[in-house]
């Protein structure tokens, strides 16, 4: 009953505030979307493929608007080609084997490329096919003019070439298009930030307004005090985790490879870490200036661990600190569901670390509330 | 009558710092106690202690026979705090309604303890406004009103009568006479002089002690002078020159 009414409050007040409800809800969004294009802005730019011993009618389906090509004799090796003469890639054939060697510095570039080669391909099969229709279509004509002939010849098959390519990288390796790399551990992060910001506020609004000593004057318990706030917000937690989620699937055509269900699953856990933090550290703090200053404190650090600098290339201690960040088990859970497609087993053991996280402040929580309130 | 509000021998105090000397304190049942003291003399601090927000240090409380802190006796107490703690973005109706779920009122009898406290507080034409739009003065009503709306059998109000008209200030005294008279037992802090008046005993609070305690008029009997005020400064001289003796 009384948590009910917590949640009714909370929710109650918070659609009331619409600056805050659109913080929550938009300012995400805006993020990410500035994520997106920061990442897809250079591309006007014209990549130079070199291309040698390539079959004429591949070169001529590969041109397109950004795709400049280059017409290469030497012998060299394509890696130092490609160092000699910055290509952004090199194309070799040998019979009907492609060789693809990136640069890969810029991976917009080597994405573009490999791009316009599969599509240089599927144009190219198109185009025998029809070519075969058409020719077919002649020769029925012709067939039915002389009934009862039996001349098959004109059906013999001209095969579309099927290509196979094999993808060499100079620099980096296939999976690091930078924005979906980026992409789910931003998610993470984005739930975390706000969430911990709002809830750590919005406790200390309580406690500075003096609503939190009155509900204290009330049989309440502390702990249900807390559960209200857990799952009041866990529900805008929620809601903001679907919409970016979606958004993201939607909008930036981020394929999901594991499944969505444990994405969200990721994140409610993340938000809950992020507020039951939130809610503690917010006792530390005497306004909501004092609040802020938490955020370098506290969330900006995560952000490294989180997995968009490998941490296992880190020094020995930075990786031990890496171990008490939960971003760094939710932005490898995220980068693990979203990308290489791990299922609810691979993540099981990050998504316990982040319970014990969560258990843990709420005891912390319960703690602090005693200050205020003895029994 | 009995005994509702009891303080024997507390000493009260954040780390070493003491706040409370061995105050003792009683309340009867039906009685309106006014707390009066300077800011900085322990009055909240007392407040904080009778309803077992924070653990005597020494001495004891005990409210209805209960000795606290305890949880559940907090059914019974109607708390108006000193700052208008109030959700700004939420109307006064579910403000009363927050605060009285949580007091434990049933659900049946809210819509009925809503009206009747608002009604005390002349707030019903504004029971649909959200807090944010409220005068100083309606957001100390509405204070009250929530402090009313559970039926408390002890109300303890801090400061109930700052930024109220005077003409409200009658009625809501009114209202408490009625309540006393109905078996509620009130503990209110007060600045105003006229408040005391109104009470059935003082309590004189300086320093963390009690310097005097008594009904007005037995209290400008016995420091024979005109006015509350002056038992107060009175009473002050004496435990300053009490204390220069130590």
């Amino acid at each position: 009953m009384r948590i009910l009414a917590m949640i009714k409050r909370i929710i109650t007040e918070m659609l009331r505030d619409k600056r805050t409800l659109a913080l929550i809800f938009l300012a995400p969004l805006v993020i990410l979307s500035l994520f997106y294009f920061m990442f897809q802005s250079n591309d006007n730019e014209t990549a130079v493929l070199g291309v040698r011993n390539v079959d004429a009618a591949l070169v001529k389906n590969l041109k397109n608007k950004q795709l400049k090509l280059q017409k290469v004799k030497s012998s060299k090796q394509a890696k130092e080609l490609i160092k000699q003469y910055d290509y952004a890639g090199i194309l070799s054939q040998k019979n009907e084997k492609l060789t693809l060697t990136l640069q890969n510095s810029d991976q917009n570039k080597s994405a573009r490329i490999k791009q316009s080669l599969q599509l240089a391909q599927i144009k190219l099969r198109g185009k025998t096919a029809s070519a075969q229709i058409k020719k077919q279509m002649k020769l029925i004509r012709q067939l039915s003019r002389q009934l009862g002939s039996d001349d098959n010849h004109g059906f013999a098959q001209k095969n579309a070439i099927t290509y196979t390519t094999e993808t060499h990288y100079v620099y980096g390796s296939s999976n690091s298009t930078f924005f979906d790399t980026l992409l789910p551990i931003m998610i993470g992060f984005v739930v975390f930030f706000f969430v911990f910001l709002i809830s750590g506020i919005s406790l200390l609004r309580e406690r500075t307004s003096g609503t939190l000593n009155r509900l204290l004057a009330t049989p309440i318990k502390r702990s249900e005090l807390i559960s209200g706030y857990l799952l009041g917000f866990g529900i805008f937690a929620l809601c903001q985790t679907v919409i970016i989620v979606l958004f993201s699937i939607y909008v930036f055509n981020i394929q999901i490879l594991g499944s969505i269900w444990n994405v969200l699953l990721i994140n409610i856990l993340l938000a809950l870490t992020a507020l039951t933090i939130g809610l503690f550290v917010s006792s530390f703090a005497s306004s909501e200036f004092q609040m802020v200053q938490f955020i370098p404190l506290i969330v900006i650090p995560q952000i490294f661990f989180s997995g968009i600098i490998p941490v296992s290339q880190m020094a020995k201690p930075l990786q031990i600190f890496a171990r008490f960040m939960p971003l760094y088990y939710g932005g490898h859970s995220l980068s693990e569901v979203i990308e290489k497609g791990a299922g609810l087993s691979k993540i099981s053991l990050n998504l316990g670390i982040l319970a014990i996280f969560i258990i843990f402040f709420l005891i912390l929580n319960q703690l602090v509330l005693r200050r205020y309130r003895n029994v | 009558m009995s005994t509702v509000i009891k303080a024997s021998n507390l000493v009260q105090g954040y780390g070493k710092t003491i706040v409370l000397k061995q105050v003792n304190l009683e309340i009867k049942k039906g009685e309106i106690l006014a707390l009066i003291g300077p800011s900085g003399s322990g009055k909240t601090t007392l407040i904080n202690s009778i309803m077992g927000m924070i653990n005597p240090q020494k001495g004891e409380v005990t409210l209805l026979d209960t000795r606290m802190p305890n949880r559940k006796i907090l059914s019974n107490i109607g708390f108006m705090a000193q700052t208008d703690a109030l959700y700004w973005t939420m109307t006064a109706r579910e403000n009363l309604a927050f605060f009285g779920i949580m007091q434990g009122v049933p659900k049946k009898q809210l819509k009925k303890r809503i009206s009747y406290a608002a009604a005390v507080v002349n707030l019903e034409p504004s029971l649909n406004k959200q807090v944010q739009y409220f005068s100083g003065g309606m957001k100390r009503r509405l204070s009250l009103a929530i402090a009313l709306v559970a039926d408390p059998q002890i109300l303890i109000l801090d400061e109930p009568t700052v930024g109220i008209d005077p003409e409200l200030r009658q009625q809501i005294w009114k209202e408490l006479h009625h309540l006393a008279s109905e078996g509620k037992t009130i503990l209110l802090t007060t600045h105003v002089m006229n408040d005391a008046w109104e009470a059935d005993n003082l309590f004189l609070i300086r320093k963390g002690e009690a310097i005097a305690q008594g009904t007005p008029r037995t209290l400008i009997k016995k420091y024979e002078v005109q006015t509350i005020e002056e038992v107060f400064l009175k009473a002050g001289r004496l435990q300053d020159a009490h204390t220069s003796n130590d």
